[in-house]
């Protein structure tokens, strides 16, 4: 068996309810019982973990996925040991270095250089070890002609940067990351992957808490999917995530199901929705959030992904012909319509979205039921979850029925490849380079596996 | 109090670290800069010097001339005021470290109370220069380092009890503001101990205060260049390593609820 480097047995965490209020009546009558010590009611008390176990063996990554509220950083914390647990155990192997909130500790008057020897230090090495490192730290940041500069000055990008730098430099057996990759530009992230995937493999083990679930399944060797404090499954990322992404696309549809009667009816008294927004959802303007809105007056009354074969899969690999099959109705006729389909990444960027109006169609009629396909020809993508938007609306984009990433499909794929799209691409060399190719292998072939 | 001093000594790299940061933080960016360490204990000195020569002269033969008296006093009180004042919300005020990064936060006030040291003794050559020049200086200057160290654990003690207790009843920061007002006067500063006639119930009372066996020993080392007040020193030290045990203990019992009351 592999040593393990975290170990969590029935964790539970509870939170007071209301910090400061009620709490004690007054400092003298809870000097005078003593009852500064004394624990609280239960129902004062919120618990944000309930007897959650869990191992991470060493050199493994381990990635807590959930919803904002289910409990990912508490847990977090308690594995730094910043919190303790209010019941169960915890037990970490090695330093540990915690990536929750970047550049806690600095002082905003006082330069960068002595920031990052000051931020050491907390972090726990010693002055020595700061010195050492100080140069790398400084590279890794990419901030050598400010790092003279008072941290004021600094951009919160630069601010993020030199803090990440840190906490990476410190070297930690353990390396707790919160959902602090977005630190910088593609260029910055892509080198703190990089430094990530380097510490795996010299056999580090990581924490992420995060809500890229690409990166959960590029990354991870395992997930922890934790629903309302409790853990909802356990095992391998794609199965975690997919189970995930499945929840939640349900959990929203019957939210919006619900919010439908009143969505409906702030749409008919004309304070309803801006074109292709959802309703009542202003609030999270912005993120990409699956749901369903529209009128219905043309309902998409079920969605299946076919392969080339016509069968209906899930799983596909690159290169593959999507079919995406509507069965629509409209209970009325309906003369102005338009179908449209878009393609997202699992952290909800565009992958590629089109319509029948964009592409020059122009509607006539429909009534009762029908059928739309759309044939993705060759779908290049490479490995990863992609959700799918399907809609149908007016040309004025007033919705008829949009489901917004309520289906997905997942592409699989032997070749690790990173990005979106993957082009139709050839390598070759010549001159002193020696390479050896490697042995000519297909892609998995999944239309053969029932049930997959 | 065994383990909080254990503590302290692994977390020293630490606490010279912040220490730095804070001395260095605290001027940037004024144009007097580092300078302003040895104009603040002036210029507080010459308010006082200009309310009690002027205003209420003082006029005790002991202690002329007043302004040095005076100023024997100020500085180690504006280390044991300045170091609780700041302590009181340290923790507070670093609720971020204290939440998001394993930090040993006793750190903090230990910090705030070293900090203000290091101000004391900024001030200590200019006492020192004043003293010089109106003849004062004297072998008993030597012993210095005796009561400074019975301010530094009883401070110590004060500012742990303090900065863990504000952090769940935030209303002691503006009591203390008063306390320390208080204190200040019932702490013989402005006026000498030495006048109070022996028996009184004013000296019976002060006698109470740890602050006033600390400051007259100040006042004689520095100013008087005679000491005899060991025995009241000596209590105050029992005092001192009291209050610390008591400090350390409450913070460490509160020490798992810092980070969830921040």
């Amino acid at each position: 068996m592999t040593p393990t480097a975290i170990v969590a047995r029935d964790v539970t965490k509870r939170y007071r309810r209301f910090a400061h209020r009620n709490q004690f009546r007054t400092l003298k009558s809870a000097l005078l019982t003593g009852s500064v010590l004394s624990d609280l009611r239960p129902e004062e008390t919120f618990t944000a973990l309930e007897g959650v176990s869990f191992e991470v063996p060493k050199g493994s990554a381990f990635a807590v996925i959930g919803e904002n509220g289910s409990g990912k950083s508490t847990l977090l914390k308690l594995v730094a040991g910043i919190t303790k647990p209010t019941r169960g155990s915890l037990a970490v192997d090695g330093r540990v270095s915690a990536l929750i909130e970047l550049g806690a500790g600095f002082h905003p008057e006082i330069s960068g250089r002595e920031n990052v020897a000051i931020n050491g230090v907390m972090l726990g090495l010693t002055r020595r070890e700061v010195d050492r490192r100080f140069d790398a730290i400084v590279d890794f940041a990419e901030l050598r002609d400010f790092i003279d500069a008072p941290v004021k000055t600094y951009s919160s990008g630069m601010y993020m940067r030199l803090g990440f730098a840190v906490a990476i430099h410190v070297d930690p057996e353990v390396l707790l990351i919160d959902e602090v990759l977005a630190v910088g530009d593609e260029a910055f992230t892509r080198k703190c992957l990089d430094k990530i995937a380097e510490f795996r493999r010299r056999g580090k083990t990581i924490l992420f808490v995060t809500h890229s679930l690409g990166l959960v399944e590029k990354m991870c060797d395992d997930a922890l999917w934790l629903r309302h404090g409790q853990a909802a499954d356990r095992g391998d990322p794609k199965r975690v995530v997919d189970a995930y992404l499945t929840y939640v696309a349900g959990g929203e549809e019957a939210l919006l199901r619900s919010s439908q009667a009143s969505a409906a009816e702030r749409a008919e008294t004309g304070d309803g929705s801006a074109p292709g927004g959802p309703p009542g959802q202003a609030a999270l303007a912005g993120g990409y959030r699956p749901g369903r809105w529209g009128g219905r007056e043309v309902e998409i009354r079920a969605v299946r992904l076919l392969d080339a074969r016509g069968r209906e899969r899930h799983v596909f690999v690159p290169g593959e012909t999507v079919t995406l099959a509507l069965s629509v109705h409209a209970a009325t006729p309906v003369t102005d319509f338009v179908f449209g389909v878009g393609l997202f990444a699992a952290d909800g960027t565009s992958v590629y979205g089109t319509n029948t109006d964009i592409e020059g169609f122009s509607p006539r009629r429909i009534a009762g039921d029908a059928e739309v396909h759309l044939a993705l020809e060759g779908l290049s993508l490479v490995e990863g979850t992609y959700l799918v938007d399907l809609a149908a609306h007016r040309r004025d984009g007033t919705p008829y029925d949009y489901l917004r990433g309520l289906h997905s499909f997942r592409v699989k794929s032997r070749v690790k490849d990173v990005g979106l799209y993957r082009p139709s691409h050839r390598w070759s060399f010549a001159g002193g380079a020696e390479i050896v190719s490697p042995e000519p292998r297909g892609e998995l072939d999944l239309g053969e596996e029932p049930g997959v | 109090m065994i383990a909080a001093i254990r503590a302290l000594v692994r977390y020293r790299a630490l606490v010279q670290s912040l220490v730095s940061r804070e001395l260095k933080a605290r001027y940037r960016g004024s144009v007097l800069g580092f300078l302003w360490s040895f104009v603040n204990p002036l210029l507080v000195l010459l308010t006082y010097t200009l309310v009690f020569t002027v205003i209420l002269p003082n006029r005790q033969a002991d202690i002329q001339p007043y302004f040095l008296f005076l100023f024997c006093g100020i500085l180690p009180w504006t280390w044991f005021s300045a170091s609780l004042a700041e302590s009181s919300g340290v923790i507070i005020a670093s609720g971020n470290l204290i939440k998001k990064v394993l930090f040993p936060a006793e750190v903090l006030p230990t910090v705030n109370v070293l900090a203000n040291l290091v101000h004391f003794l900024l001030g200590l050559p200019i006492l020192l220069a004043f003293l010089a020049w109106k003849g004062k200086l004297a072998w008993t200057l030597l012993l210095l380092p005796l009561p400074m160290l019975v301010q530094l654990v009883l401070t110590l003690g004060l500012a742990l009890f303090l900065s863990a207790l504000t952090v769940h009843f935030r209303d002691l920061q503006n009591i203390l503001t008063h306390v320390l007002h208080l204190w200040f006067f019932a702490t013989p500063v402005i006026y000498s101990y030495a006048a109070i006639p022996e028996g009184s119930p004013l000296r019976q009372a002060l006698r109470l205060n740890p602050m006033t066996h600390v400051m007259v020993t100040y006042q004689q080392i520095l100013f008087h260049g005679n000491v005899d007040h060991w025995r009241g020193l000596f209590l105050a030290l029992l005092v001192g390593i009291l209050a610390f045990a008591a400090g350390s203990f409450l913070f460490d019992r509160l020490r798992d609820t810092l980070p969830e009351e921040v």
